[in-house]
């Protein structure tokens, strides 16, 4: 086990090296030259231009430059944007608000959808598995900001339940709505998932033993079906976390919240090269971290399955 | 700057929802006349600054504001557009060149520091020189010594700029290379501002607390990217001493966001609700929605580095093409009012408007249209490609005015939206336009010089065209050297006439409109030609 997490730990290395190298590039690739567009519609004036192309770097080559950047993070340093403000000042603002934001909304899809999925799945073919089948088929095929917009207009506008916009982001009441919309679109996935599996599980030969030794049915829900069924959802929980985090960005412009999805697109627009990079860089870390953390769940989920 | 624009249609059938539920909403709730709190504070619509709050180094809209309200330079506008003293007791020149400033005495920084003929030359010194680059060093450009203190390249030769000289403690004196005539005007720029002692020791921090001599200063930290609190400055020794307790500038995203907290009470002014409101928000706001033109045009411009516009026939076919486009209508249907049928490039608001530069070019009439462009030998190409930026407000006026040219003009039009205004901005600077893009100017002042010289004149910064023409330009040096500024805007609006009637690079289209609204909180809420709310007019009811 400790062997496994000391390799997998170590295969985020060039993992990391790989992707900020990607990014790096792709960045560079923009179109539009990121410093004259700081002068706006007006024409840049050269010598300023060329002070400031210096100033980040950006005289340099490629190469150079991101090993400057590379050379910089390994001392903590997270460069600096192009509106002179450090980068992990810029993110420090937009994680804390984006964390508690995919935090709620990866909470509300754990517990409403697991035990959604498991009710239903239990249930199949009555009235509330076709109730839910239904809604969730709704909620695919509906675009996350039609969800967003038509919430917004009805709780915020019409019925005044909700304010339109988030006021504080360190609200967590007023993040709730915002986090329902955000998680709506995965939260019909878990519920399918943990329908289409817990249906099948219950058909399973170790389960039919299970009732057949008498085993109280809490036990036998509760730990051989659950612990069996919930594997794929685990994995699909797992790299939902990071999408969560980093995909924000239209529930982000609804109801105006100041995270990273939007950072990271204003960041992309301005082709502001280093802040681009961090961001992608700890949203990689994270997918990395809990794909990790799926993995080791699945050792506690399945004990057949054993890591070297 | 906008978000994910697929957005806009749901938000349209909101609107449509909306309408049905707000019949008869916004009768009788601006009551202009409720009890007023001196000390309320407001919400302001506004974007997170792009760069910290330094006058010199603040060229966007989201920092604009914030430095209009926190400081004070020499002179400003009123809301009738007309220049007016502020810092400044008197600015007397007799040659358009050679300024003498006297301050008025008493004038305070926020942090009790005294106002000075230094607290000026200093900042305009510092901003100037090329080792600190500042974005708008170049608006320094007229005063003698610039070239000295900001060469093109290497190291400057000199640490302060020999036109300025501070002769007592409330009076200098400002030295141009050449006369310009509206200095006066430009002198209110951002760029322009005092600055305290205070900044030289620590200009970064500075940025993040900005120290002023305006009427409001700076409440708490700025927290970015929600807000910037500001809250009236008791020492504030100008005419406009704030009406409310200060303003809060709030930072949002998305303008549909923004637009949804205005309707609902959450945000107190915005000075532009998002176009697909446009044809709605009357009905959502009732007297509190403003629509009102301000110092802004849309056009659409040509490459005159391309050797077939450049020919001098073509003329005739750039003429063509403007009459075949049906203005007035556009404005009122596809646009819903939002903007106004231009008659020259300068807007009605702004001083030194004539009327009719454009003359019956400007007017609609397909059978003058076809019959000159054919007569100018068609358009290059046989195809007019119309470049604009998908990321502002351009597609509706875009696509009407190319449906124009085709059916009225008879020439095939297409449209080639680039994504975002960078992008259509680097093909636009780097010349590599091939057919007619759009050409919009906001103005940095309400004067017609402004409009004229800022882009027709030969090399001018804004010059997308590479329009040169020796007239035109004499004609403009001549309104610069002018001893009054009533001679001056003579001048500038014969240059326009010239510009368009014999030339014509850029087709003029449309006047700009801001649609404002406000919420039920605030009353006397007015707009200039800026399009910017009289901040401190604003009333906060109790």
């Amino acid at each position: 086990m400790g062997r496994f997490v000391a390799r997998r730990l170590l295969q985020m290395i060039p993992v990391f090296i790989g992707t900020t190298l990607l990014i790096f590039l792709m960045v560079y690739s923009l179109p539009g030259d990121p410093i004259k567009s700081l002068f706006g519609p007006k024409a840049a004036d050269p010598a300023t231009v060329a002070r400031l192309r210096h100033e980040y770097g950006l005289d340099k080559s490629l190469l150079e430059q991101y090993w400057n950047y590379i050379s910089g993070l390994f001392q903590g340093d997270f460069g600096q944007s192009f509106t002179g403000r450090p980068v992990a000042d810029l993110m420090s603002e937009a994680f804390p608000v984006t964390i508690r934001l995919a935090l709620l909304a990866f909470g509300f899809e754990v517990i409403v959808g697991i035990a959604l999925g498991v009710l239903t799945g239990m249930r199949r073919g009555k009235f509330l598995d076709q109730f839910v089948l239904v809604l969730t088929l709704l909620v695919i095929s509906v675009p996350v900001f039609v969800i967003g917009y038509v919430t917004q207009f009805l709780l915020g506008l019409k019925w005044k339940v909700i304010t339109p916009t988030v006021q504080d982001s360190e609200n967590l009441g007023q993040l709730m709505i915002p986090a329902i919309v955000l998680a709506a679109l995965s939260l019909a996935y878990v519920i399918r998932l943990t329908r289409t599996t817990v249906g099948e599980n219950l058909r399973a030969d170790y389960i039919r033993t299970a009732v057949a030794k008498g085993l109280p049915r809490k036990r036998v829900v509760g730990v051989h079906l659950m612990r069996n069924s919930l594997i794929p959802v685990v994995t699909f929980l797992g790299t939902d976390l990071g999408l969560l985090m980093g995909g924000a960005i239209v529930t982000e412009g609804i109801f105006n919240i100041q995270g990273v999805g939007f950072t990271l697109f204003k960041a992309i627009q301005t082709s502001e090269g280093p802040t681009v990079v961090g961001i992608v860089t700890v949203l990689v870390l994270v997918y990395l971290l809990t794909s990790l953390l799926v993995d080791l769940l699945y050792a506690v989920l399945d004990p057949r399955i054993r890591y070297a | 700057m906008r978000g994910a624009k697929s957005a806009t249609w749901v938000a349209g059938a909101i609107a449509v929802a909306l309408t049905a539920t707000a019949c008869g909403g916004g009768g009788n709730d601006s009551d202009d006349n409720a009890a007023v709190n001196p000390d309320g504070t407001y919400t302001y619509y506004n974007v997170e600054p792009q760069n910290p709050i330094i006058p010199s180094n603040t060229n966007e809209v989201g920092g604009g504001y914030i430095v209009k309200n926190l400081f004070r330079g020499l002179v400003d506008f009123d809301e009738k557009s007309k220049l007016r003293l502020v810092a400044a007791e008197s600015i007397d020149t007799t040659d358009n060149q050679t300024f003498k400033v006297k301050l008025k005495p008493g004038w305070k920084f926020h942090n009790g520091e005294a106002q000075t003929a230094s607290s000026f030359v200093d900042a305009w010194n510092w901003a100037a020189n090329a080792k600190n680059k500042q974005l708008n060093a170049s608006w320094f450009e007229p005063i003698k010594g610039y070239d000295e203190v900001h060469p093109a390249e290497g190291d400057p030769k000199a640490e302060k700029l020999e036109g300025l000289k501070v002769t007592s403690d409330l009076e200098f004196t400002i030295e141009l290379k050449k006369p310009v005539s509206t200095f006066k005007e430009q002198l209110f720029y951002d760029v322009f501002s005092p600055l305290p002692k205070a900044f030289y020791k620590d200009t970064k921090a500075f940025g993040e607390h900005p120290i002023g001599n305006g009427p409001y200063q700076q409440d708490g930290d700025w927290q970015h990217k929600v807000e910037f609190k500001t809250k009236k400055f008791a020492d504030y020794k100008g005419d406009d001493k704030p009406k409310n307790g200060g303003v809060v500038f709030k930072f949002y995203n998305k303008d549909d966001a923004a637009y949804n907290d205005l309707v609902s009470d959450k945000l107190d002014i915005m000075y532009q609700v998002p176009n697909s409101m446009a044809g709605q928000y009357q009905n959502d706001l009732g007297k509190r929605a403003i629509s009102q033109m301000f110092g802004g045009n849309t056009n659409i411009s040509f490459p005159l580095y391309e050797a077939e516009w450049a020919k001098p026939e073509k003329v005739k076919v750039r003429q063509g093409l403007s009459m075949a486009i049906d203005r007035e209508t556009i404005a009122k249907t596809a646009l819903k009012g939002s903007k106004d049928a231009a008659d020259g490039y300068t807007p009605k608001v702004v001083e030194g408007y004539q009327g009719g530069a454009c003359g019956e070019f400007c007017k609609f009439d397909p059978a003058k249209a076809k019959e000159l462009i054919k007569a100018g030998g068609g358009v290059p190409g046989n195809k007019i490609t119309l470049t604009y930026n998908a990321d502002g407000a351009n597609k509706e006026w875009a696509d009407a005015v190319c449906n124009d040219i085709r059916q009225n003009g008879g020439v095939e039009c297409v449209t080639d939206p680039k994504p975002t205004f960078q992008q259509a901005r680097a093909d636009i600077t780097e010349r590599r336009m091939k057919s007619a893009f759009r050409m919009a100017w906001v103005q940095d002042f309400p004067n017609i010089q402004n409009f004229i010289s800022a882009q027709y004149r030969t090399k001018a910064g804004a010059n997308d065209m590479e329009f040169s023409d020796k007239a035109v330009d004499e004609l403009m040096d001549k309104a610069d050297a002018s001893k009054t500024i009533e001679e001056s805007n003579k001048l500038y609006a014969e240059a326009e006439k010239k510009i368009i009637q014999e030339q014509m690079p850029s087709i003029p289209l449309f006047f700009d409109h801001t649609l404002a609204g406000y919420s039920k909180k605030v009353q006397n809420v007015k707009f200039d030609s800026f399009r910017q709310a009289i901040w401190t007019d604003v009333e906060v009811k109790k």
